[in-house]
């Protein structure tokens, strides 16, 4: 058994539910229990799609139990393929189903559908959401790629080479516009996109899949046990870069080019404005801030590229939630010199973030909220996200555009160099204040008595490691915050060996910005605390930012 | 009064039975409302990863404030042999209390898969009982969407604790206990009503594990929610009394349902009268303003929290609105004879769900407001028809006289709005 609070991946029949959703003629019979209906409004409501999942549960209750649930599927399934008439069919059960034994690929045999049948093994208790979407689009493969005619009639051999797009899903993080992205890229190499899938792909499209000359994976998470099957079977040769970033977008081009013999371009495209972005002097400033990255091993793999090579960053921590992919994210870090984490444990995730105080995080939604209660800035690269990271606008992160959208989407939670330099420079201004929160953070700005508090209050940070969930006061109701903080600070006063701040030294601490302002006073007590000094004076201070300056 | 007058009730309606497809909710959704209420109380479903992630789903945001709630993971090694899935739990326990020493009361929640492997849950809780015995007290109940409908998890929760309420003194008056999952602000005002009635009143659950009402034969309970069929029982085999009346939700509904108190108690017409007067006139003055937007709108309820025929009743009696079709998981016919009485005979009420036969006769009813959950409104909106998501109505306090016109706002709120679009 593991305890958990936050999920950053679902079932693995949600991640079934993806690539049914995703296509456009294929209906899954899911044999699950009363209630598994929520997954429905993942994608009615965080993707906003206008029509219901193509999902027929069997939603059995107890009643059921004693009876015949197997007639139960067999009915539902029946009913399925009148109302919606698909051209394919995908059968499983959910985790519950799962120990009930019911067998729905033989039930579904049993009834002698005049359409292809998929039955779905996906174990719940060991398998995760992508794994699900991953072994479902394969199995699809498998059950529906034609093998194509030895030689192509000479009428239908096409000038320009083609390709299919794999991986594309329902609910995925940007996909709707990266497959829109790397479409265009690819239409102007030269190369035709035959089909993509599972992203509006119908049944039809999946069984051409072999036809076409080369498969590019934009998600290996869901699309590479499928295009790694198609290389086998056909000697179909698939992308490995995914065009994540500026270099990677080259790079990807290039790999293309190795692929399909086209010539690569002698340039880049009028659009791809980050690099000279990044190169401006505005963005001097971004040079070594200390970036955090968390997310599925794509998008963390390809942040961390972007991230050192592409925004001067430098990478402190790194990890992601994808077992699966967990050797190449290992790596990965390897090449930042940084241990990654790999876990499904936010609350691990929480506790590196803690240790490494960066300057920026980077990862999923579960990410944002964190970084917002430790007041660090913070960009979403991965899903799970929410509903506002399926915009209404073009926003892809693939090619020359999703760098400039990458780009923006970084740097927007920091703050700017010329921002920076005025906060420096007028530090006792009353609207540059130390407790003043950069002018796109509005939201984030605490409340004047709570600046006031935060300067004069001994010492806050033991309370992080005496009471485990700190957090938990702001869900009371204020009365009780305002009880437990007084409640916290008085043990962690007493009980603390640490050294006290001088009254000098606090206010000269509370002229910190107060985006640094923790980490100079994490830093100033270790260096006390090493030292053995009883009272940080300003001297203190100041003889820790010496000693701890980059 | 501007309540439409009907000429006979609903009370002997046959409703449409439906089995097939539900798209409803499980009884673990009940755990968002629940933890906010009882405020030292944690929920740790035993469950799957679904569990967790139907939670997540459902609280939002919310499950980043640190919530107190979470799922106890089964995994393959669990369900290898029953004996260690006890040391399991034990140490999920141990490791959660460590975490959350202000934790006094904790649920473990049954679901699908602990229920389907007949994982000992009550078993379960006397063993932690034992082990956290005297500082956290350990109850189970089942929130498994084989048993429960979204709703009914609350019932079975109240219904677990029913057994513990202290027992009252035998020989004092009769004493008042309103049941049901409250805004703490409706609470508030209610409790204001009855002391302005001159009535003590407690309210179940407790905001506070530490301070539960006291149960007897000297106890006469109103249900202030209609989804507690178990915890009545529980409370009817404590010796307490239940007073029938329809739910207080609207004008009408929270006259009634203060008056039938009002009655047991002996309070005095004019005293009742006084309590009253002012938040129903104000409460009256402020539906007028919704009745115009919503009069003669017809509406069609899908089936989700039990809370649709009481809601029927007010939005047809209150707002004028057209009743198409009621939809209700699950009809107890004793706590809802009351709201049955007030609404239109040959009104069409469905109890269950085949939602793709529901959803044929919906769209051939082309009614202007459709109540449903978020798995059917967008899709429904995308065919042109006004929804109104259900489950707000849950999350939302609408009970009470200065509720009454937020309520009706909500169901006002879509039609405004797709006019404005339109515009």
């Amino acid at each position: 058994m593991q305890l958990t609070l936050w999920t950053y991946e679902g079932p693995p029949h949600v991640g079934a539910m993806r690539v049914a959703t995703a296509m456009t003629d294929v209906h899954y019979v899911l044999h699950a229990p009363q209630g598994d209906t929520y997954a429905d409004l993942l994608f009615t409501m965080i993707e906003r799609l206008p029509r219901r999942p193509p999902v027929t549960y069997t939603t059995f209750q107890a009643r059921d139990l004693g009876g015949d649930t197997a007639e139960l599927f067999k009915d539902a399934a029946r009913q399925a393929m009148a109302r919606f008439n698909p051209a394919a069919m995908l059968v499983g059960s959910s985790c519950t189903a799962e120990l009930i034994q019911d067998d729905p690929g033989g039930l579904a045999q049993a009834l002698q559908l005049t359409i292809p049948v998929v039955a779905l093994e996906l174990p719940s208790y060991q398998r995760k959401e992508n794994w699900g979407a991953s072994e479902t689009f394969y199995q699809l493969c498998r059950h529906l790629v034609h093998k194509p005619a030895a030689e192509k009639p000479e009428k239908l051999k096409k000038a320009r080479p083609t390709c299919n797009i794999l991986g594309p899903s329902a609910l995925g993080f940007r996909h709707r516009d990266d497959v829109k992205e790397i479409t265009q890229l690819l239409n102007q190499l030269g190369v035709d996109v035959a089909v993509v899938a599972p992203l509006s792909a119908s049944v039809a499209d999946v069984q051409k899949l072999a036809e076409a000359d080369f498969n590019v994976v934009l998600y290996p998470e869901i699309g590479l046990a499928a295009a790694q099957w198609l290389q086998r079977q056909f000697d179909q040769p698939y992308t490995k870069t995914v065009p994540l970033g500026s270099h990677a977008t080259r790079d990807f081009i290039a790999e293309v080019c190795t692929l399909t013999g086209l010539p690569q371009p002698a340039q880049d495209p009028t659009n791809a404005h980050a690099h000279w972005y990044a190169k401006s002097v505005d963005s001097t400033y971004l040079t070594g801030k200390r970036v955090y990255i968390f997310g599925d091993a794509t998008h963390v793999v390809a942040a961390a590229r972007i991230a050192s090579q592409e925004m001067g960053f430098e990478v402190v921590g790194l990890g992601s939630y994808s077992r699966e992919f967990a050797r190449e994210v290992r790596d990965c870090g390897k090449r930042y010199g940084v241990e990654a984490l790999i876990t499904d444990d936010y609350l691990e995730v929480e506790t590196q973030i803690n240790a490494l105080q960066p300057e920026l995080i980077l990862g999923t939604q579960m990410e944002r909220h964190i970084a917002k209660r430790q007041g660090i800035p913070c960009a979403v690269i991965s899903a799970p996200v929410h509903v506002q990271d399926f915009p209404a606008r073009y926003a892809p992160q693939m090619g020359f555009e999703g760098a400039n959208v990458l780009f923006d989407t970084w740097v927007h939670p920091l703050m700017m160099g010329l921002e920076e330099h005025l906060i420096g420079m007028f530090r006792e201004d009353f609207e540059f204040h130390a407790g003043a929160a950069p002018s796109h953070l509005g939201s984030t700005r605490p409340a004047a008595e709570n600046v006031a508090a935060v300067v004069t209050a001994p010492v806050p940070s033991p309370v992080a490691t005496t009471t485990p969930m700190p957090v938990s006061a702001p869900a009371r109701t204020d009365t009780l915050t305002t009880d437990s903080v007084q409640k916290v600070a008085a043990p962690a006063q007493a009980a603390s060996n640490q050294a006290t701040w001088s009254p000098e030294a606090e206010k000269e601490l509370g002229k910190i910005p107060f985006f640094v302002r923790g980490k100079a006073r994490r830093n100033t007590e270790r260096f006390a605390q090493d030292l053995g000094v009883a009272t940080i004076t300003v001297e203190t201070l100041y003889d820790a930012k010496a000693h701890f300056s980059r | 009064m501007p309540i439409r007058a009907e000429t006979s009730g609903c009370t002997d309606v046959v409703p449409l039975v439906e089995r097939g497809q539900r798209e409803v909710f499980c009884g673990l959704t009940g755990i968002i409302w629940l933890h906010r209420k009882i405020q030292d109380a944690f929920f740790l479903v035993v469950g799957s990863r679904t569990c967790a992630h139907l939670i997540q789903s459902a609280a939002g945001v919310m499950i980043f404030a640190e919530p107190r709630f979470g799922t106890a993971i089964i995994d393959e090694r669990d369900l290898a042999g029953l004996a260690d899935v006890h040391e399991e739990l034990d140490r999920v326990v141990g490791q959660l209390l460590a975490r959350r020493p202000d934790i006094r009361l904790l649920f473990l929640v049954g679901s699908c898969p602990s229920e389907v492997i007949k994982l000992d849950l009550s078993r379960a809780a006397e063993r932690q009982n034992q082990i956290h015995h005297p500082k956290v007290r350990v109850l189970n109940y089942s929130g498994s969407g084989i048993e429960t409908t979204f709703t009914q998890g609350e019932d079975a929760c109240l219904a677990a604790m029913v057994p513990g309420l202290p027992a009252s003194a035998p020989d004092t008056a009769p004493a008042l206990m309103v049941v049901g999952t409250l805004a703490d602000v409706v609470e508030d005002q209610m409790r204001s009503l009855f002391d302005r009635m001159g009535l003590q009143v407690s309210f179940f659950p407790p905001r506070n594990s530490q301070a539960m009402p006291v149960v007897g034969p000297n106890t006469r309970y109103l249900l202030a929610q209609p989804f507690l069929a178990d915890t009545a029982r529980a409370l009817q085999s404590r010796g307490a009394q239940h007073l029938a009346a329809p739910f207080p939700l609207g004008v009408e509904g929270m006259t009634a349902w203060l008056q039938a108190a009002a009655t047991e108690f002996g309070v005095a017409p004019e005293v009742f009268e006084q309590a009253t007067a002012a938040p129903r006139q104000r409460a009256e003055k402020a539906l007028a303003v919704q009745r115009q937007m919503l009069q003669g709108q017809r509406i069609f309820f899908f089936p989700d929290s039990q809370l649709e025929i009481p809601l029927a009743r007010f939005v047809h009696r209150e707002l004028g609105m057209d009743l198409v079709e009621v939809g209700t998981p699950y009809l107890h016919r004793q706590h809802m004879a009351a709201e049955l009485a007030l609404i239109p005979a040959g009104t069409r009420i469905s109890e269950g769900q085949d939602v793709d036969l529901q959803l044929d006769r919906c769209i051939a009813d082309a009614p202007d407001l459709v109540v449903c959950g978020l798995g059917l409104a967008n899709p429904l909106e995308a065919q042109g028809i006004t929804t109104k998501w259900a489950i707000e109505l849950v999350f939302t306090p609408i009970q009470g006289y200065e509720q009454a016109a937020d309520l009706a706002g909500l169901f006002s709120r879509p039609l405004k709005r797709r006019l404005k679009l339109a515009a």
